[in-house]
């Protein structure tokens, strides 16, 4: 079957590549045929639609996205993956996510922002991909580098630049911060700094809509859980923890690695026994499926299949897209370690050391270089022009109406006032006096509703 | 979730789970007595009646009954929906039930030890406890963590320690320990239904014992206030706090009769009583005219300052007892508060009375040296009212 021997092909693609040589930034899931269409893409993987995963069957076979993408091109004629209401929305969110971090930071610089910063550019795809096909009841959990999946999931951006200035007007009146994004209102549950933190959280959310359809009875409940992390939490003990409950317990929830290559200056490759992520998916029993994370329809047409498989409720899925970011890890990191010329290995020849630091710097340039024409804002506006999606004068409309909205943020959050004295002390229980006394200065326990629905023993 | 089916088609009789009359004491008020162990699972079986988001996850809570047996019978009445036996990941587990009461639903997480919350304490803290500060309200986590902590018999350094310092010292966490059935029951029952995180530190070697209880103890809608220390016995000369096992030993013990220890009234060490050595430390020190006002704490944090200084307010000494570690323990922070707000109160240092500073020995011996003991506590209680030299500070 072709899907069969391509996964065959993919899984045993040799790997003797040295992980301590530096020549190993050699990524094997670069794609080593540079002309690669924005659509078409010689990895060719099959997503597992079958749901009768039984304990002995453990290898969900992984999916072929080019040929969905193929199928549907060849059905009938013109037949395009996006609408141009669709496209617009895309390109918006996409440019929304690029201008704010750029504004992100030049705020940083000047001293608005301050503590650690980390930003998205390069990513976007990943974000509105996924988010973009959500609805408001479905929940989204990340990591550190979340602003820009708060912005697709809808908070306002003047939400979050007052949250990043500090400010009380912040969607957590300032006491969050960059790495701390919530909402209740559009179910952005965190903004996690461990990494790895927000996975059993995200299982959870995942788990109560279980619990509401099956125990609570809410039977139209099928909100859908999307957890986004990267290649380095891969390979912490929670991330496995949960890829088993969930597939234990069936529950809907995307697992979506936003696999960049690079911890802060840790290659992916040096810290991964098998750096091919999206193999450990079956090895729990859920569909691994690897996509090209710089290429936002791509990365659509497979959440498209992912969340609706948890949606109908069979379960999880584990995505990992290839994706790069163009910055460092934060505003604070000098992206030395990307960078050609950076130190070495003290022990090296000199000789050996000019050596490596030449093909170092070649291959990192490279690498560099390959992400950077592979831009996903780039790729995207190609094709929506090339498709007669949309003009030039369209998506200039959106880049200035999103610039007016990014500046608008930033005088929003400069204007706001910074959290009052009072305010440090609040909200660190829900109830209010944090001492079993409820709002009327009474014990809650003592209010005769407190003890409303009898128990029947 | 896979239904475990068999169990409902093999038509089983639900066991019920009444709080149960173990034994009736031919006293004249023929008090009812139920066990630790009985009051734990009558409040979860009620709250989990009366509230469907009530649910529970932990190792061998259900088909095993729990590993203490705190939750039998319940998988059995309430469905493997609801009563989740987790493989043993105590960091995804517990970040599930943290997730679940981000969305909602009030998941009470057992930790077979408090021991095993280590591998979980990320959770416990940093997105259980911190959540409702960092999102300034918007989502608040109504989960409750529970299990035995400290020391139980012989069971080595890895599973002896106590959680209540570290926990208690954490905003945005309330930590509470029952003593009796009563505690339990009411401080549980208090727990599920609290909005906030609540960390329950209950005692393995108390799950057996049993108390009596009043009818109001067993009505299905009784609680006890979080943050409200129990002043178990009154008394004038000195103040003993405690939490947990050790206000067992501080007390007296109401259905034993007296013993006859061995002392001096200089207080020279006693011989150690075999058997039900424990809760004769007030009883020992009226003897000598010494009455000490007990209390139970119940609320670790919030503490329940006020209580503590006015009971030393009144009596003027104070002895801090706990089964931890010495350095930054709970004795410390009691210390510090009175010596913050009632110092001129204050006429003799206060005591702390803790664990050995030392990771809990296996050697019978030498674990009952590691813990407090009630001749310590009579030995701290006299040095407070100077009626014996004092003694050199251990190490």
């Amino acid at each position: 079957m072709n899907g069969a021997s391509c996964a065959a092909k993919i899984s045993t693609q040799p790997f003797s590549l040295n992980p301590t040589s530096p020549t190993s930034h050699d990524n094997p899931l670069v794609s080593p045929k540079p002309t690669s269409l924005f659509l078409g893409s010689t990895r060719k993987l099959r997503l597992s639609s079958s749901s009768k995963l039984n304990l002995h069957r453990r290898s969900g076979t992984v999916v072929a996205v080019s040929d969905v993408v193929k199928q549907k091109k060849s059905k009938s004629t013109p037949s395009l993956l996006i609408t141009k209401e669709e496209g617009l929305e895309l390109y918006e969110d996409m440019i929304l996510g690029r201008a704010f971090e750029d504004m992100c930071a030049q705020m940083y610089y000047r001293g608005k922002m301050f503590g650690f910063v980390h930003l998205y550019n390069g990513q976007e795809a990943v974000s509105t991909g996924f988010i973009k096909l959500l609805k408001q009841q479905d929940s989204v959990v990340s990591t550190y580098r979340d602003h820009v999946h708060a912005l697709s999931k809808g908070v306002p951006a003047r939400a979050v630049m007052s949250e990043l200035f500090g400010k009380t007007t912040g969607c957590c009146r300032g006491q969050g911060g960059s790495m701390h994004m919530f909402s209740r209102e559009h179910n952005l549950l965190g903004g996690f700094a461990f990494i790895g933190e927000g996975i059993p959280v995200a299982t959870g959310a995942a788990f109560t809509s279980k619990y509401k359809r099956e125990v609570l009875k809410e039977a139209d409940c099928d909100h859908v859980t999307l957890a986004f992390f990267g290649d380095g939490t891969c390979n912490n003990g929670q991330f496995f923890e949960c890829l088993n409950m969930a597939a234990l317990w069936k529950l809907p929830i995307v697992f979506v690695v936003e696999n960049n290559l690079w911890a802060i200056g840790m290659s992916h490759l040096r810290a991964t026994s098998d750096p091919q992520i999206y193999k450990k998916g079956p090895a729990f029993g859920m569909p691994g499926i690897h996509v090209d994370g710089m290429d936002v329809l791509k990365v659509r047409e497979v959440a498209k299949e992912a969340i609706g498989r948890a949606r109908r409720g069979e379960g999880p899925t584990l995505v990992e897209c290839e994706t790069y970011r163009f910055r460092g890890h934060s505003l604070a990191d000098p992206d030395e370690l990307r960078d050609p010329g950076s130190h070495l290995n003290p022990f090296f020849s000199q000789v050996q050391k000019c050596h490596l630091i030449q093909c170092r710097a070649a291959s990192l340039a490279a690498e560099k270089a390959h992400y950077a024409a592979r831009d996903p804002i780039t790729a995207l506006k190609k094709y929506l022009i090339e498709n007669s999606l949309a003009s030039e004068a369209d998506l200039k409309a959106i880049d200035k109406k999103i610039d007016e909205v990014v500046e608008d943020a930033v005088e929003f959050a400069d204007e706001s006032p910074v959290p009052s004295r009072s305010q440090l002390l609040e909200n660190v229980f829900a109830d209010p006096k944090g001492f079993g006394i409820g709002p009327d200065g009474r014990y809650r326990c003592e209010d005769p509703k407190f003890t409303e629905g009898t128990a029947h023993v | 979730m896979l239904a475990i089916a068999r169990q409902r088609m093999l038509g089983q009789s639900f066991k019920k789970i009444l709080p149960a009359v173990s034994v009736l004491r031919s006293y004249s008020s023929a008090a009812k007595q139920i066990t630790v162990r009985e009051a734990l699972n009558s409040a979860l079986d009620e709250e989990m009646s009366a509230d469907p988001k009530v649910f529970l996850m932990g190792e061998e809570v259900g088909e095993y009954q729990g590993a203490y047996k705190i939750t039998k019978g319940l998988l059995e009445k309430y469905g493997p929906e609801r009563v989740l036996d987790t493989p043993i990941t105590e960091a995804g587990f517990t970040g599930i039930g943290v997730g679940a009461a981000y969305c909602g639903l009030k998941p009470v997480v057992e930790f077979m030890t408090f021991n095993f919350s280590m591998q979980a304490i990320d959770h416990i803290i940093n997105s259980a406890a911190k959540s409702n500060y960092m999102s300034a309200g918007q989502i608040s986590v109504p989960i409750v963590f529970r299990g035995p902590n400290g020391a139980a018999a012989g069971v080595g350094a890895q599973h002896s320690q106590c959680y209540a310092a570290w926990y208690a010292s954490c905003p945005g966490l309330k930590v509470l320990s029952p003593y009796n059935s009563e505690d339990a029951r009411g401080l549980l029952k208090a727990a599920i239904r609290d909005p906030d995180p609540v960390v329950f530190l209950e005692n393995e070697l108390l799950y057996g014992e049993s108390f009596p209880v009043s009818d109001e103890v067993l009505d299905s809608s009784f609680c006890l206030p979080i943050g409200k220390a129990k002043i178990e016995r009154e008394g004038k000369d000195v103040t003993i706090t405690a939490f947990s096992k050790m206000v067992g030993y501080a007390l007296k013990c109401l259905s034993t009769s007296m013993s006859n220890a061995k002392q001096n009234l200089s207080g020279e060490k006693l011989e150690d009583e075999p058997g039900d050595s424990g809760s004769h430390a007030a009883e020992m020190l009226e003897k000598d005219g010494i009455y000490a006002e007990v209390i139970n704490l119940r609320s670790i944090r919030p503490l329940d300052r006020s209580t503590i200084n006015a009971s030393v307010r009144k009596t003027n000494r104070l002895i801090t007892v706990e089964e931890g570690f010495p350095q930054h323990g709970l004795g410390a922070e009691i210390c510090a508060s009175v010596v913050e707000e009632s110092f001129s109160y204050l006429d003799a240092p206060v005591e702390r009375i803790a664990g050995a500073d030392v990771p809990m020995p296996y050697a019978a011996n030498l674990e009952r040296m590691a813990v407090p003991q009630v001749e310590d506590i009579v030995r701290a209680a006299k040095r407070a009212c100077y009626r014996s030299v004092p003694l050199a500070a251990t190490a």
